[in-house]
């Protein structure tokens, strides 16, 4: 969508962000590819928040730098970079009307009136805001504010757009919807949009890849699907969804190495009766015990060789009657052996 | 809101407590209409309204007048412009001795006027500066800053700092930032500020009379009048003026800071 596909959206080459003696950001390298929408995953205090004040300019690194575009931006104060923000909590201006907060970004760059006006009433278009334009801040409801943050961003028509915590102040059925459409509109304006993110069901949701990251370092980068079928270590196998971690004596037995590898609970099926496998299935036998039936699916709690295994089965033919009666009973666990993901020192 | 009656007793409290503040008030504005110039005798022996004439026509008052509200002017001013300073300072930045700063400049409100005022006086004749104008203004200044100060700070504080980061991100530099947003937010806590400080300084007579030469302010030459008897519906004139530009600030400054706290909670 611009002149030079080749060249990442955003660069990081070993930023640093110390705080005293905290490392807020610690030896950080990341790519972000032009046009991507791209979520920053993690716990709060894990770098992530920093990192995106850092591409907005509200912060400086302490070490390496930060390119734009090719550009070293590392220096930059915030008005000098093609970047937007939308706030957490949207920081629109409670003075101004939303046509003024929206033309803010124009004003302050003397664009001329009608211009102003003829780019606001598109923004409010684009955010289903028509006829809002005289409205004050404090007489829309929460999601209408995201919407009008959303606007003001967009206007100056930045290269990247950055969202911090974008629908964390949302109730949980807007915030569905809001990820519907903030999906729609990136894909409508073509901008690389970067989100920081805890949440990692709207990361996988809506990113099209993600950086989880954890203590100021970034532990793994990729698709939604790699990150979720493949963590690559203890942390994301545990932050992302929820896993099975196998280790030591099991780990051997079962894979042949003594590498902790993680397996998905809704990968694992639950047998009774010994079916015959192929060479491709790894099976362990267990106990069940603990049952909770949850209508869409069943989850099961099974010991087996003394390590405790999460078991998740769709309830195709199960009913609740049947999940009464499993409990205490031997079972046997059985996965695909490409369904395991081995997990870095 | 509140529907059920106050007891009796309340109710005679509180009117007994507004009825001790503010009749004296009254009796100063009833005296100006008295002929008799030297006792209160009640009923009036009379009515008249000559006082108003002779007070507007005394050369001393006017200069006291005129001198009272410069000073008033010019501290307020300077209060705002400093107080604002030291407000966004401490609020923005975490720098070693913040608290202390905080309160020292809190401080020249809460410490007794007469101390302060042998404070600055001193001060000012150790160093060899001589009373005037301008001794008198910083006099004010060091108790007018406060309350800007602590309205600016506390709106501050009321204000989200994202804000400041969004207009900064949008383009805006420092100044259109300040210009745009800052101001904008800040407005009515430095009108409410500088009211109360302008209020503060036009009646002020304590640190007054230790900072000023041979000029006399308003309310100087008002106690300078207890001394004359004869004189004393044009003292009672002059307050009563006093009252009403004093009573008007202060009335607008508590509407502003009342209206504006009302809104503050839909922003969040």
């Amino acid at each position: 969508m611009t002149n030079h596909p080749s060249t990442p959206a955003v660069q990081f080459n070993k930023v640093n962000r110390y705080f005293g003696e905290v490392k807020a950001v610690d030896e950080v390298d990341l790519e972000i590819r032009d046009g991507e929408f791209f979520a920053m995953l993690g716990p709060s205090g894990s770098g992530k928040t920093t990192c995106l004040r850092m591409i907005a300019g509200f912060d400086r690194p302490t070490g390496g730098s930060i390119y734009l575009y090719g550009q070293d931006v590392s220096n930059l104060p915030p008005y000098e970079r093609s970047v937007n923000t939308v706030f957490q909590d949207y920081a629109l201006f409670p003075h101004m009307n939303v046509g003024d907060n929206i033309a803010y970004g124009l004003m302050v760059k003397k664009v001329p009136k009608p211009e102003r006006k003829k780019r606001v009433d598109e923004m409010l278009d684009l955010v289903q805001l028509k006829g809002f334009d005289s409205r004050k801040p404090s007489q829309l409801s929460g999601g209408q504010r995201q919407r009008v943050a959303l606007a003001r961003a967009l206007i100056n028509h930045p290269k990247v757009l950055l969202l911090d915590e974008p629908l964390g102040a949302l109730d949980l059925k807007l915030r569905q919807q809001m990820q519907v459409e903030l999906k729609a509109i990136q894909q409508r304006v073509g901008i690389t949009f970067i989100f920081v993110t805890h949440d990692q069901e709207e990361a996988i949701t809506m990113s099209d890849r993600i950086a989880v990251f954890n203590h100021g370092k970034i532990e793994q980068i990729g698709s939604p699907s790699e990150i979720y079928e493949k963590p690559a270590t203890t942390f994301v196998a545990g932050f992302v969804g929820t896993s099975n971690l196998i280790g030591g004596e099991l780990a051997k037995r079962l894979t042949g190495s003594d590498q902790t590898f993680s397996i998905r609970p809704e990968k694992i099926h639950v047998s009774t009766t010994e079916k015959t496998t192929t060479i491709d299935t790894i099976t362990l036998d267990g106990v069940v015990r603990d049952v909770v039936y949850l209508g869409l699916y069943t989850r099961y709690l099974v010991e087996a060789d003394g390590v405790d295994i999460v078991v998740i089965e769709q309830n195709l033919k199960t009913t609740s009657m049947d999940v009464v009666s499993a409990k205490g009973q031997k079972v046997r666990l059985s996965w695909h052996k490409d369904h395991i993901s081995r997990i870095g020192a | 809101m509140h529907s059920k009656k106050a007891p009796l007793p309340l109710t005679i409290a509180a009117f007994g407590t507004l009825l001790f503040l503010h009749v004296p008030m009254l009796i100063i504005f009833l005296y100006t209409f008295t002929p008799d110039e030297t006792t209160y005798t009640f009923p009036l022996p009379g009515f008249t309204t000559k006082w108003f004439a002779i007070a507007w026509g005394r050369a001393d008052l006017w200069r006291s007048l005129t001198l009272s509200l410069q000073v008033a002017t010019i501290a307020t001013i300077s209060a705002l412009i400093l107080g604002t300073l030291a407000a966004a300072a401490v609020y923005r930045s975490n720098f070693f001795g913040r608290e202390s700063i905080s309160f020292l400049l809190v401080l020249p409100i809460a410490l007794p006027g007469i101390v302060s005022g042998i404070a600055l006086r001193t001060a000012m004749g150790g160093f060899d500066i001589p009373f005037s104008f301008w001794t008198i203004v910083i006099g004010h200044a060091t108790f007018c800053v406060v309350v800007v100060y602590n309205n600016v700070l506390a709106r501050f504080r009321r204000t989200s700092t994202s804000m400041i980061e969004a207009s900064m991100d949008l383009g805006a530099n420092s100044f259109q930032t300040f210009r745009y947003v800052v101001l904008p937010n800040i407005a009515t806590a430095l009108l409410a500020g500088g009211m109360l400080a302008f209020a503060l300084s036009f009646d002020e007579v304590i640190v007054t009379t230790f900072t000023a030469g041979q000029q006399t302010t308003l309310p100087i030459w008002i106690f300078s009048q207890l001394t004359r008897p004869r004189d004393r519906p044009v003292t009672n004139v002059v307050a009563t003026f006093v009252i009403i530009i004093t009573f008007i600030p202060i009335f607008l400054a508590q509407r502003l800071s009342a209206s504006s706290s009302d809104t503050e909670g839909e922003t969040k």
